[in-house]
């Protein structure tokens, strides 16, 4: 079997062996319900105290305001729905923005049909969330801005703290998915004024299944999950035990590793973009050149179809994925490319590379040469392309 | 997700290419939805195909359909041609998922605009084949989901 050269760390990442390796006594050994009285119990309440502690650590938070939940997904749903039903006597006006994961976006809908108001904000060219437009949906009724702290599909960085700012200055919670930011950048939710954030597990080579909602301090959401008192109150279910201790590993390792590890991400990174876009012609950066996460990087090749070329990359032992109409099951191409303005055609041709502490530069150079040979198989099999070399001969 | 044969007819692609002077070339599908096929038929004074060659932009199903479709019209005279249809591409290729079934129509409907531009040439009617769309999507849409 050839070597597989994994880049597409933000749909999920390995989980981490120092992850693994805590988590393991937490099945066999101390598999107690936490909310047991008897001593044996207690072992699973100190590891669940230790990983939430670790969590709320990275975050400039307090233990007390992390609320484990399933994870991302789950995290989001609930910050919109409770807030939304937490606070409609206030108003039923939402901002999110264009770009979202569908998390977000699918639970606004939910919410539009609800009864509520939702504005989606544009986005530059760079994916970038327009703060002039943000100030202007405010309106008396609006309860709550969700904006993500990084794209998951263009790696853009969002402006959160100016974003924090105008919410806090209009009274406003703020909402922030950072699936895909937390562990890459350093993020503090006092600074950033942050009311409420999501991440999840297994994108940061924590386990997969777990994942947590940060709640401010005085913010008045409640449940999402009804039945036993786990979580304050907020959220029922038994703890998942190992998934709470490999997520703390995993956090404690991300913010130990994060200097060295996106240093060396953000110069492979670069010299994968660099390189693609010097040696492949007719070939675009999807996202923000600099302001994007470490280790993102998202192109658009013209007159190709993505899922083709994922396919090929496959056979060649490299994961990685696209917004192309084929790969998420619809006629359209990703909603993220259409809000930075791509053609339909372009969006289909896109690449998402994302790479990890793992990967190397020869890597990165197999890869490059393998999407040339890959790009220029495809072109010579595309009528678009044939068209567009006619018309400029 | 693939068959085999709709993985060997994407990575071996036959019969890729153009043909210049082409007697017939049809080009159907849309970029907007991310697929668009031409295929080029060289037909002889028998009205028989004597080649057949296909340029595609899409995704590996629509590669694999036009491939297969080039493959069974070699040597088909047009009217045998015409009764090449999508279940009959699908069928070579050992069926596709679901999602994909329009790529087969695609591969159909540029067979047709083909020999339409053929017909159109040669100033004849080829009885049972009507004007292509020029769009397969044409109409179509997309499946509302509750959430």
């Amino acid at each position: 079997m050839k070597k597989m050269i994994y880049l597409d760390n933000a749909a999920t990442t390995k989980t981490a062996p120092e992850v693994v390796e805590a988590m393991l006594p937490y099945f066999t050994e101390f598999y107690g319900n936490a909310s047991s009285v008897y001593g044996f119990a207690g072992n699973s309440k100190e590891a669940m105290a230790k990983g939430r502690e670790s969590i709320a650590k990275a975050l400039g938070a307090n233990a007390n305001e992390i609320y484990f939940t399933a994870g991302g997904s789950e995290a989001d749903n609930w910050a919109l729905k409770a807030t939304a039903e937490a606070y409609k006597a206030k108003g039923n006006h939402i901002i999110t923005t264009k770009i979202e994961h569908h998390a977000i976006l699918h639970t606004a809908e939910w919410l539009e049909k609800n009864g509520f108001e939702v504005t989606y904000l544009n986005v530059d060219e760079n994916g970038v969330v327009k703060l002039d437009e943000l100030k202007a949906a405010i309106r008396p009724e609006t309860i709550l801005i969700s904006v993500m702290f990084a794209n998951n599909e263009i790696g853009t960085i969002e402006p959160i703290k100016e974003i924090g700012e105008i919410a806090k200055e209009h009274g406003i919670l703020f909402h922030t998915d950072a699936v895909q930011a937390f562990g890459q950048v350093p993020i503090n939710v006092d600074e950033l004024h942050i009311d409420m954030l999501s991440s999840s597990g297994h994108k940061l080579n924590g386990p997969k299944g777990i994942g947590f909602l940060y709640i401010r301090k005085g913010v008045k959401i409640r449940s999402f999950v009804h039945g036993g008192a786990q979580e304050r109150k907020r959220r029922a279910g038994t703890e998942n035990i190992p998934g709470i201790v490999g997520y703390g590993a995993a956090v404690e390792r991300a913010m130990r590793t994060m200097k060295e590890r996106t240093d060396k991400e953000i110069e492979l990174r670069d010299y994968l973009i660099d390189r693609v876009l010097k040696e492949v012609p007719y070939t675009r950066l999807n996202g923000h050149r600099t302001n994007r996460l470490p280790n993102n990087a998202n192109f658009s090749f013209q007159f190709i179809e993505g899922e083709s070329l994922l396919i090929m990359l496959d056979m060649e032992g490299i994961c990685g994925s696209s917004g192309s109409a084929c790969t998420s099951g619809s006629l359209d191409p990703s909603h993220v490319l259409l809000a930075i303005g791509l053609p339909h055609e372009i969006a289909h041709g896109s690449l998402r590379l994302t790479l990890s502490d793992e990967t190397t530069k020869e890597d990165i150079d197999f890869v490059v040469e393998t999407i040339k040979d890959i790009v220029s198989r495809l072109r010579d099999m595309s009528p678009l392309y044939e068209d567009f070399i006619k018309k400029h001969k | 997700m693939y068959s085999d044969k709709v993985m060997d007819h994407f990575k071996n692609p036959r019969n890729v290419g153009e043909i210049e002077n082409a007697s017939g070339v049809g080009t159907v599908g849309n970029a907007k939805c991310g697929d668009i096929m031409r295929i080029f038929l060289d037909i002889d004074e028998n009205q028989v195909i004597r080649d057949c060659k296909f340029k595609t932009f899409g995704c590996g199903a629509a590669v694999a359909t036009s491939s297969m479709a080039t493959e069974l019209v070699i040597g088909k005279t047009i009217y045998e041609a015409l009764e090449v249809t999508n279940k009959a591409v699908m069928d070579a290729l050992d069926g596709l998922p679901p999602v994909k079934v329009h790529c087969s129509l695609l591969a159909e409907e540029a067979i047709h605009a083909a020999l339409w531009d053929y017909a159109e040439k040669n100033g004849i009617k080829i009885e049972g084949l009507e004007k292509p769309k020029n769009d397969i999507h044409e109409g179509e849409e997309e499946e509302s989901e509750e959430y």
